[in-house]
């Protein structure tokens, strides 16, 4: 367990927070969609998701840059991509859990990407030009993304038997996972209105998105209930940790190798 | 857009125009956008402001080591490299001329970009784009990524040749 936090956080500080959390939730689903690199169902859909890797991890680069410089510790992006362990991870519990049958990646890429542009569409008017122009750039892929998914879950939904029954199971799976998307603490009072959107307030352009989506593929909204918490104060799933390993092992083998 | 060249910095410009971008090799890294801004120094010094296509692009790392490369070469030791995010990078920027060359070069160039349309409109995928080899517009849009993160794949029926298509972005 990490110690109790202050109970207030400066301005600099929640800004580091904030950078990580925008950065991880890049950076690991970025690493889950390239695990399916030569294993896409058919060759358009591997190269599509090598994409959408590649521009998620680009994006995680730029947010953990601005990170560390916020910190003014001296580490760069790859020491906290690299020397951060699952505790002091930042990302959603959404983004890390594992990528299942391709209907599970597509339904996890979907309720990530309909968030995400949302969220990136707010922060291109951040009073910190970096993250806001870091922002505006990603808004743009990532309108290209939620396009990919979104289409591929009508497609999975609306399809046979087969994609419909799986597509579905994997939407009630990971549902429960969605709760924080949309919770707010202390990192995002602090930085209220200049930076952080309020996160509750993207719930409603959400569901409206996802609902649009998840009727035209004929599939049901699951119903409220339990959601999973904990991502944000570094409480992941088991994961996360495997993932972690497979990530960091040759850069923390050979330290400073580059290559 | 074109970038920005400070004072006396014409002569820099220049040398940049010459280095060709790794992944289209028929566009130089001016003309693709890439090099928003160049100033030289009385005292030598040269800044050059770079922004990414895509936040991922792979070939950033090689443009600038080719960027200090080729400054070096003609006499320009002291090259300070600066990234740009803002104003974000769009194929906006690129000009007819430019999209001529993309033709020429087999790629189709992009279109304006749209900003406002559904986000998920499925019937995004009816979009047609003319083939860049026969100029047919019997073609068919297979996927929104392709072999660059810059490009789309598109299939024509009439030449039956996969084609890709610098996407609007």
């Amino acid at each position: 367990m990490s110690q109790p936090r202050p109970a207030s956080r400066s301005k600099e500080e929640a800004l580091f927070e904030y950078l990580l959390r925008l950065g991880d939730d890049r950076l690991i689903l970025g690493h889950r969609l390239s695990e399916w690199c030569g294993h896409g169902p058919m060759l358009e859909e591997d190269i599509a998701l090598a994409n959408v890797a590649l521009d998620l991890i680009g994006q995680a680069t730029h947010f953990l840059r601005v990170a560390g410089q916020v910190e003014g510790k001296g580490r760069d992006e790859d020491a906290l991509a690299y020397f951060r362990d699952a505790i002091d991870y930042r990302n959603l519990n959404l983004v890390e859990l594992p990528n299942g049958d391709y209907g599970r990646t597509i339904v996890r890429q979907f309720l990530f990407d309909a968030w995400s542009v949302l969220l990136l569409g707010r922060l291109q008017g951040a009073a910190h030009p970096e993250l806001a122009g870091i922002a505006a750039k990603a808004y743009k892929e990532a309108r290209y993304h939620v396009r990919h998914s979104g289409e591929w879950v009508i497609r999975l939904g609306d399809g046979t038997e087969e994609s419909h029954r799986r597509t579905q199971a994997a939407l009630d799976e990971l549902w429960p996972y969605t709760g924080e998307l949309f919770e707010t603490d202390e990192v995002d009072r602090v930085l209220a209105g200049a930076i952080s959107p309020d996160p509750a307030a993207l719930e409603p352009s959400w569901r409206e998105i996802v609902s649009d989506v998840v009727r035209r593929a004929t599939l049901t909204l699951p119903a409220e209930g339990h959601m999973h918490t904990g991502g944000r104060r570094g409480r992941h799933t088991e994961h996360l940790g495997h993932l972690l390993s497979e990530m960091q092992i040759l850069a923390r083998s050979h330290p400073g190798a580059a290559w | 857009m074109v970038s920005r060249a400070g004072a006396g910095a014409d002569p820099v410009l220049e040398v940049l125009r010459g280095i060709p971008d790794p992944e289209v090799p028929a566009l130089d890294i001016v003309e693709l956008g890439i090099v928003r801004g160049v100033e030289l120094r009385p005292d030598g010094l040269v800044t050059v402001e770079v922004t990414p296509t895509y936040s991922g692009c792979p070939a950033m790392g090689m443009i600038e080591q080719e960027i200090v490369a080729a400054l070096r070469t003609n006499g320009y030791d002291r090259v300070e490299l600066r990234t740009v995010y803002s104003p974000a990078w769009t194929t906006d920027w690129l000009s007819d001329a430019a999209k001529a060359k993309l033709k020429a070069y087999g790629i189709a160039p992009p279109g304006h970009t749209v900003t406002e349309q559904p986000l998920v409109p499925l019937q995004s995928m009816i979009r047609r784009v003319a083939c860049p080899h026969c100029g047919s517009s019997n073609t068919e849009h297979r996927s929104e990524f392709g072999s660059t993160a810059c490009k789309a794949i598109h299939y024509c029926a009439d030449c039956r040749q996969p084609f890709e298509e610098f996407k609007a972005i």
